[in-house]
């Protein structure tokens, strides 16, 4: 306190513009805690040369209104909400020096996962949290910190610890977490104990300057009116009262360990994007492809199998090529009972037109892996459709006379090429040799899209050509 | 505004139209040396008076108050314009 | 042209980085998750933030305060996630705060499932939080209208400073297609209003209190003319096969999909049928169903839901023509067939 002048602090607008009625005096009662608090907060502020970076938020509760008084930027929030809303500004302005200032129910009821949460980020911001054991703005119910025994409009009798619990100890919650880095309590009674909370302020918004990390402010405050007390009296219940139910001190102080860092700004940079985004940029569809006989045309394809077979990957396979070649493609993973029992199906639909419904409900292509497959969607193949089985897994050919059946011992092939996971691709190879839908070097170019492991991709290439040989040997072209 | 120039004495200058008489400030000056005026100001209280000497500027008073402009606490050797 | 097979849910993230978009705040759930780990994966290699919320509730509130902050942001969630998310969301548009919520929609009411449903539309368009908004809401029927809409959605939400909603369901979200991704958004609008960590704040507020009536009255009317302004300039809808028709089929999302097949099939049999598919549902394009109900016979509204647009498109009809409604719910989806049988009902009543 070494100025020579003790007056209105700069940090407060000169006029309360957005103030209805008296412009020149706060909202506050006689006596409140928030008012000496704002003087502390903005007298910091105007001492640390940092109003212009300053961003206050006003959550609800009587200090909704700080923004008639901080000549900051300023943000009014949802009650209880204002870590998270901190959080927001502070992650888009890491330069700013972002207050959170809190009521007991605001910071500890409605808002108390909020608040923890925030602090075990270690959000750099600075909360001060005014705890005066009772909501105020609303008329004197209870808070989460009000003291059993005592009386408010929702305990009319006094609060009991069988009914409500005992008063939240905010302090010694956040000081067990980790990241905090300066958790104290104060409180606004006599000019010692004042001094002790304006050295804190100052603290937990150094800290923050400093780009130390989350600073923990418990005010304890008089409510004369919530109370019904004078402001005399209410500061007397305060030493009385309050001060043995919530200890006052420093609970957690690992600062002095930190080194200072700069408080960088975010730079917004559309640099690289179609690499970092892993956006393709060069021209990959082709225009060549001739269409195939008419009955193969449009197909809607429903591929489907044990899980672990890679049908999944077999119809993105059939997509990814599918548009390079050219066509409107949708791929669309089973939905609803059919999931379930380790039966894995996707409907794949290549067109030359836009695709209405992405789900095939009449397939032109049934691609079956497994017997319940075969039996399941045997029935709902278009008349004139296809359908390609695996003969090594499905010892029963299908029963449909009017629709072209190929059988392939596709399991048997890839155990052959010494990975029985690669049947898929056999059958894939099979379903472009038979219909004539794009041909291989096509689905070739596709394959390092949908194949993960690279090495993988010869084999893949083996398997894609074993199919297509098998179709001309035993089947020749539809 | 009148410029003061290096003051003798320190003083306390209470706004009475800001003052809400909560008695705080009254209750904190080691000095004794504020009051509770008997009339009542615009908002209806009864603001806070200074007799007008033995202010040691201690500022107990200035920081016991809710009122960011209510009170303004000149210290011994003040150089410069009166703010309130 | 450079195309990329790609779910709906990452067409998404994509076309939000490439709209600017460099903030998410989120909570996990099904079917948006993806979303958010296509997020978590990709803003950091932008130089953005992926932030995994407490809570829905909070993560909201974290768009709230990066919004003020003047940057493009954005969340995404489904149904019950949305229900948590309506405080944010009425203090968001109360606040005039630009933001871009995602809604991947699942089956209700309560936990529900996580297969696709419609049942978003009351509480995105009407307005599930309280007091008098709107909500921008669009929605796509496919990957490249993920990654459209959402990039349309940042230009929407921070043109006329209110938050803008995609509405999909889980089948958009899960289906692939191709996407060919337009080149990133470079100049991002100026806001002066915003919060900037600069001298000028002293002048800045965000704010939704105002206690005194006529003020707040003067708010509320101020945001009516912001969103008759949109309702104006803002409509869109897709049309197909409309010319000639004398039933007309109305669909949003992935049904409107299925409906474009039962636009074929009834076409084929012969019946005079096209389709309305509103891409905005608010605006919603209720002036062209106004057109449509002078010139055509009967409409016909098909939801995931309980009948829920259905409302908006009856209330353009105005009783002028009959408006048929057949839904699904809980997840269910219906085959072109099935809906194409109960037209052809309609048509023969």
């Amino acid at each position: 306190m070494a100025e020579k002048v003790l007056t209105k602090a700069a940090s407060f607008y000169d006029v309360y513009e957005r103030k209805s009625g008296a412009q020149d005096v706060t909202h506050y009662c006689p006596g409140c805690g928030h008012g000496v608090l704002h003087k502390l907060i903005a007298e910091a502020i105007d001492d640390f040369g940092i109003r212009d970076q300053t961003i206050f938020i006003s959550p609800v509760g009587c200090s909704v209104f700080a923004y008639y008084y901080f000549r900051v930027g300023n943000i009014q929030v949802a009650h209880g909400r204002a870590p998270a809303v901190a959080t927001g500004i502070k992650r888009t302005h890491p330069e700013s020096i972002v207050i959170s200032y809190q009521g007991d129910g605001d910071l500890a009821a409605i808002g108390g996962n909020n608040i923890l949460q925030a602090a075990n980020r270690g959000e750099k911001i600075t909360v001060f949290f005014i705890n005066n054991a009772i909501y105020g703005m609303t008329g004197g119910q209870m808070a989460p910190t009000t003291l059993i025994g005592q009386r408010t409009t929702t305990t009319p009798r006094g609060r009991t610890a069988a009914n409500e619990g005992f008063p939240l100890k905010m302090c010694e919650l956040i000081s067990t977490l980790e990241s905090p880095i300066y958790v104290e309590r104060v409180a606004l009674t006599d000019p010692k104990n004042t001094s002790k909370v304006r050295r804190a302020v100052r603290k937990a918004l150094r800290n923050q300057i400093e780009n130390k990390g989350f600073s923990f402010v418990e005010v304890l405050s008089a409510c004369p009116s919530g109370w019904k007390m004078t402001s005399v009296q209410a500061k007397q219940w305060m030493v009385d009262n309050l001060l043995p139910q919530f200890p006052l001190g420093v609970f957690k102080d690992v600062s002095k360990e930190l080194e200072p860092s700069e408080r960088s700004k975010v730079v917004f940079s559309t640099e690289n994007m179609n690499e970092l985004l892993n956006i393709p940029s060069e021209e990959n569809i082709r225009t060549d492809v001739p269409k195939p006989l008419t009955k193969f045309q449009n197909p809607r394809i429903i591929l489907a199998g044990f899980g672990g077979q890679g049908i999944l990957m077999l119809g993105l396979g059939l997509a990814q090529a599918g548009m390079q070649a050219g066509y409107h493609v949708s791929w669309i993973p089973s939905y609803g009972p059919e999931m379930r029992g380790g039966t894995a199906n996707c409907h794949v639909i290549l067109s030359e037109e836009r695709i209405g419904s992405p789900t095939v409900s009449k397939p032109t292509v049934l691609v079956a892996m497994n017997l319940p497959s075969l039996e399941k969607f045997e029935s709902q193949v278009e008349p004139g459709g296809l359908i390609i089985y695996d003969s090594s897994l499905i010892n029963q050919s299908p029963k449909r006379k009017d629709v072209k059946v190929l059988g392939i011992p596709a399991t048997e092939m890839a155990d052959n090429l010494g990975n029985t996971r690669i049947a898929n691709m056999i059958v894939l190879g099979a379903y472009i040799a038979i219909t004539g839908i794009m041909p291989k070097d096509v689905v070739v170019d596709a394959l390092p899209i949908f194949i993960k492991h690279k090495k993988l991709i010869p084999l893949n290439v083996q398997a894609i050509e074993k199919g297509m040989a098998f179709v001309d040997k035993n089947n020749g072209h539809a | 505004m009148s410029k003061a120039v290096g003051l003798e004495k320190a003083k306390v200058v209470i706004r009475e139209d800001e003052c809400k008489g909560c008695n705080l400030c009254i209750e904190a000056c080691p000095e004794d040396v504020l009051f509770e005026q008997k009339y009542l100001n615009r908002m209806g209280y009864h603001p806070a008076g200074y007799v007008g000497e033995g202010c040691s500027g201690c500022g107990y008073c200035f920081y016991q108050c809710p009122e960011p402009g209510a009170i303004t606490v000149y210290k011994k050797g003040y150089v410069g314009e009166e703010v309130a | 042209m450079a195309k990329q097979l790609i779910k709906g849910n990452e067409a998404i993230v994509k076309g939000a980085i490439l709209a600017g978009c460099r903030f998410y705040f989120g909570y996990p759930i099904t079917p948006a998750s993806e979303i958010a780990e296509a997020a978590a994966y990709y803003m950091p290699l932008v130089g953005g933030t992926f932030l995994q919320g407490e809570s829905e509730v909070a993560s909201i509130q974290m768009l709230y305060g990066a919004a003020s902050g003047g940057v493009r942001c954005m969340t995404a969630s489904s149904s019950p996630g949305i229900s948590l998310k309506q405080e944010g969301i009425s203090y968001s548009a109360g606040s005039e705060l630009p933001l871009v919520l995602i809604d991947i929609m699942r089956g209700g009411p309560g936990l529900g499932n996580i297969a696709p449903e419609q049942g978003d539309y009351n509480q995105m368009v009407k307005g599930g939080g309280h007091g008098n908004y709107k909500l921008i809401v669009l929605a796509p029927n496919c990957a490249q209208e993920m990654c459209d809409l959402t990039m349309l959605a940042f230009e929407l939400a921070d043109k006329y400073r209110n938050p803008a909603v995609i509405l999909a369901d889980g089948f958009i979200g899960q289906m692939m297609e191709p996407v060919e991704f337009p080149a990133p958004v470079t100049e991002l609008p100026e806001k002066p209003w915003a919060i900037h960590a600069d001298k000028n704040d002293e002048t800045r507020l965000i704010c939704s209190i105002e206690l005194e009536p006529e003020v707040l009255e003067a708010h509320n009317r101020h945001l009516q003319e912001k969103y008759a302004e949109a309702e104006k300039n803002e409509v869109r809808f897709e049309e197909y096969r409309i010319d000639g028709a004398d039933f007309v089929l109305v669909g949003y999302g992935v049904v409107s999909r299925v409906l474009q097949t039962t636009v074929d099939l009834l076409r084929d049999q012969g019946h005079r049928v096209g389709l309305l598919r509103p891409i905005t549902l608010w605006p919603f394009p209720g002036k062209r169903i106004v057109e449509l109900s002078d010139s055509v016979d009967s409409f016909m509204v098909v939801e995931l839901s309980n009948g829920q647009m259905v409302d908006d498109v009856r209330l353009a009809v105005n009783g002028k023509k009959p408006v048929h409604f057949y839904n699904r719910m809980g997840g269910m989806v219906p085959s072109p067939e099935e809906i194409a049988d109960q037209a052809v009902k309609f048509l023969e009543d």
